[in-house]
């Protein structure tokens, strides 16, 4: 599953600690494992990580059901993950929440028909200051408005045509 | 202007790169350590800097590193704790985005004193682009022989290492991040043993705070004695304050710790007062886990003296009158906002944060979401702020992990001290899913109890 170049960043990963721990290597080796099979991770995933790291499959279940950031259903393309928590409420993340709705016609957790868009709700993101805000892939998108809303659609639109 | 210690350079223009860095004193107080200081006399400085740790806590950093058991042939681990995870704190970010060096450096001075020679910094997984920045800066380093083997010819050792979480709060609670960095869910440990005994793979293991580590560049650079000399009593030093809400100016601040709250937000230097002109209604001065507190008393205690940006004037009153100064998340509430909705947020994360081993965390911090969320929406009843009082009154202090007790006192705190906004959502539903209960008496001046006649 893993390219030869992946595979040798699971080596380098495991060099970082100590011989016989390698299981330490699990979160950062899945969140590889999710990069390169489209942002989720099925069972089959999880099992392939588990033969790499020599351990067994329900260590893998476990900590992937336990973190936040791994996805066990397919999502979007592109994933909104909007921040709804005390200080981003209190700057208006929930008038954000609702303009994504509308102008994508999902709720919260769906995706939409052309598998473009994911809006997920997420709890602090260390980034109050900067609020309204969410997360996009790797990067933070700050100080929302709509206007910045509708500019990030056409930007994800314009990127997967 | 406050003086600065962390972001005196800050503003110069690429500090974040190493040349930059070095050539403005960077990697002086590493060099002075290793090449001129004994362990003990690095942690001598430390001790007598009064340091306290930056993460929530408080605790001395000189005296939880004189804990550390030293068994013959057994590693030690220093982990650098950037889960930062705790609403309304954004502090550490700033630092590994802004000043990746600083923080190497205090690594490096650090594990030397702790004789540790593999140091972790374990980063919250959504901030995914720092960790690119940090092995940059680690990589520069380690070209220019502060790090990897024999540094700067000292003959110490040390690699320092980035591991990313996943999206867990919990795993800012220093057993959980080792149960996390060792590859497993993120469930905190039964203490004791104290990590600094049985930490990381059971090897003794400290753990501490971004801002913490850092600091120990300039305890180093002007000498612990020099450094006890900013602050006020036992808050030495200075302090990142992260501000957000409804200020106009929300970011992340260096405070030496002797100036007010009042100053804090209002004075152009740092928050520079309540946005759109409206006035103040309640603050969480220390993250979403200390208690809120009304306007009136946030800027006075309940002595009537001025409050002030410390550990011990924030928590003048205990949680009767006071709150905490925590991680530094300074989160302001103006007159419009809702205070059940604020407490509702809180609740709601608590809940999706418990690791669900204890069970009145795991059920208790439901059960106050979905109470609260009838409050919010006009269907609560008055009997159901008793309730939340009780369900929060048998959470704490009866669960592994602080985060029990996290969960327990904002809701505690809100009504304690904004009953009557929850009174009223109770007896006007309808008005209450329209408009906010506004200010009220939040911010009028307290009646200071005259002193006891002898
Ligand atoms: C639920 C919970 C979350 C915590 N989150 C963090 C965190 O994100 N960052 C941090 O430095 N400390 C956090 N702490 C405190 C750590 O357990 C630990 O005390 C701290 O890292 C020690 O560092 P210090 O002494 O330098 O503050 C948290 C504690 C609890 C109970
Ligand atoms: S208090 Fe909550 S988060 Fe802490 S160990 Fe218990 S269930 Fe887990
Ligand atoms: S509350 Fe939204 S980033 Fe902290």
């Amino acid at each position: 599953m893993f390219s030869e170049e992946k595979l040798n960043k699971v080596k380098e990963i495991i060099a970082r600690y100590p011989a016989g721990k390698q299981k330490s290597a699990l979160i950062p080796v899945l969140h590889l494992a999710q990069e390169v099979s489209g942002g989720w991770l099925s069972s089959e995933t999880m099992d392939y990580v588990a033969s790499l790291l020599q351990i067994t499959p329900i260590e893998v279940y476990e900590v992937a059901t336990f973190y936040s950031m791994f996805n066990l259903q397919p999502v979007g393309q592109y994933v909104f993950e909007v921040c709804q928590t005390g200080p981003c409420m209190l700057r208006g993340s929930d008038n954000i929440i609702d303009y994504i709705k509308k102008k994508l016609d999902i709720g919260v957790g769906q995706t939409t028909k052309d598998g473009l868009f994911t809006l997920k709700t997420v709890e602090c993101l260390g980034a109050c200051g900067y609020a309204p805000m969410m997360q996009l892939g790797k990067h933070y998108r700050e100080h929302l408005t709509p206007e910045k809303v509708d500019a990030i659609i056409e930007e994800c639109r314009s990127k997967a045509n | 202007m406050g003086r600065k210690l962390l972001f005196d350079k800050a503003h110069i223009e690429g500090i974040r790169y190493y040349d930059v860095y070095r050539a403005n004193g960077g990697y002086g107080s590493a060099e002075k350590a290793l090449k001129s200081m004994s362990p003990d006399q690095v942690l001598d400085e430390v001790k007598k800097s009064g340091l306290r740790g930056r993460g929530g806590a408080g605790f001395p950093t000189g005296m939880k590193w004189s804990f550390i058991a030293k068994p013959e042939g057994v590693p030690r681990y220093l982990v650098c704790n950037a889960d930062e995870s705790e609403p309304g704190t954004f502090k550490d970010r700033y630092l590994m985005e802004f000043l990746p060096h600083l923080l190497i450096e205090g690594l490096l001075i650090s594990s030397y004193t702790l004789g540790c020679n593999s140091c972790y910094i374990y980063i919250r997984g959504e901030y995914a682009w720092i960790p690119d920045i940090l092995e940059e800066a680690i990589a520069d380093a380690k070209k220019n022989g502060w790090l990897g083997k024999n540094i700067q010819g000292t003959g110490f050792d040390l690699e320092i290492y980035v591991q990313r979480g996943a999206g867990a709060y919990i795993c800012g609670e220093e057993t959980a991040l080792i149960e996390s960095l060792e590859g497993k869910r993120g469930n905190p440990r039964i203490k004791p043993p104290f990590p600094a005994v049985k930490g990381l793979w059971d090897c003794p293991t400290v753990v501490n705070n971004v801002e913490t580590l850092a600091t120990v560049v300039p305890i180093l650079r002007i000498g612990g004695e020099e450094y006890a000399k900013y602050g006020t009593g036992k808050s030495t030093g200075t302090k990142l304050i992260s501000a957000c809400g409804n200020i106009n100016k929300p970011g992340v601040y260096e405070i030496e710790m002797n100036i007010s709250v009042e100053e804090f937000i209002y004075s152009d230097e740092y928050c520079g007062g309540i946005a759109n002109g409206k006035r103040l209604k309640a603050c969480i001065p220390g993250g979403s886990s200390v208690p809120i507190l009304p306007a009136n008393l946030l800027l006075k205690t309940a002595k009537g003296e001025p409050r002030m940006m410390t550990y011990e004037s924030l928590a003048d009153g205990g949680f009767a009158t006071g709150t905490m100064l925590g991680s530094g998340g300074f989160i302001v509430l103006d007159e419009d906002q809702c205070i059940v909705k604020n407490t509702l947020t809180f609740a709601r994360f608590y809940h999706h944060e418990s690791c669900g081993q204890c069970s009145p965390c795991r059920e208790g911090t439901g059960w106050m979401k979905r109470v609260l969320l009838n409050i919010e929406n006009g269907k609560g009843k008055m009997s159901d702020i008793d309730l939340l009082w009780d369900i929060q009154r048998k959470i704490e202090g009866n669960t592994i992990c602080p985060l029990g007790d996290a969960a327990a006192w904002p809701v505690a705190a809100a009504i304690r001290h904004f009953r009557d906004e929850f009174e009223w959502h109770v007896l006007h539903p309808e008005e209450a899913t329209k408009r906010n209960y506004g200010l009220a008496h939040y911010a009028d001046p307290l009646e200071i109890a005259a002193p006891a006649a002898v």
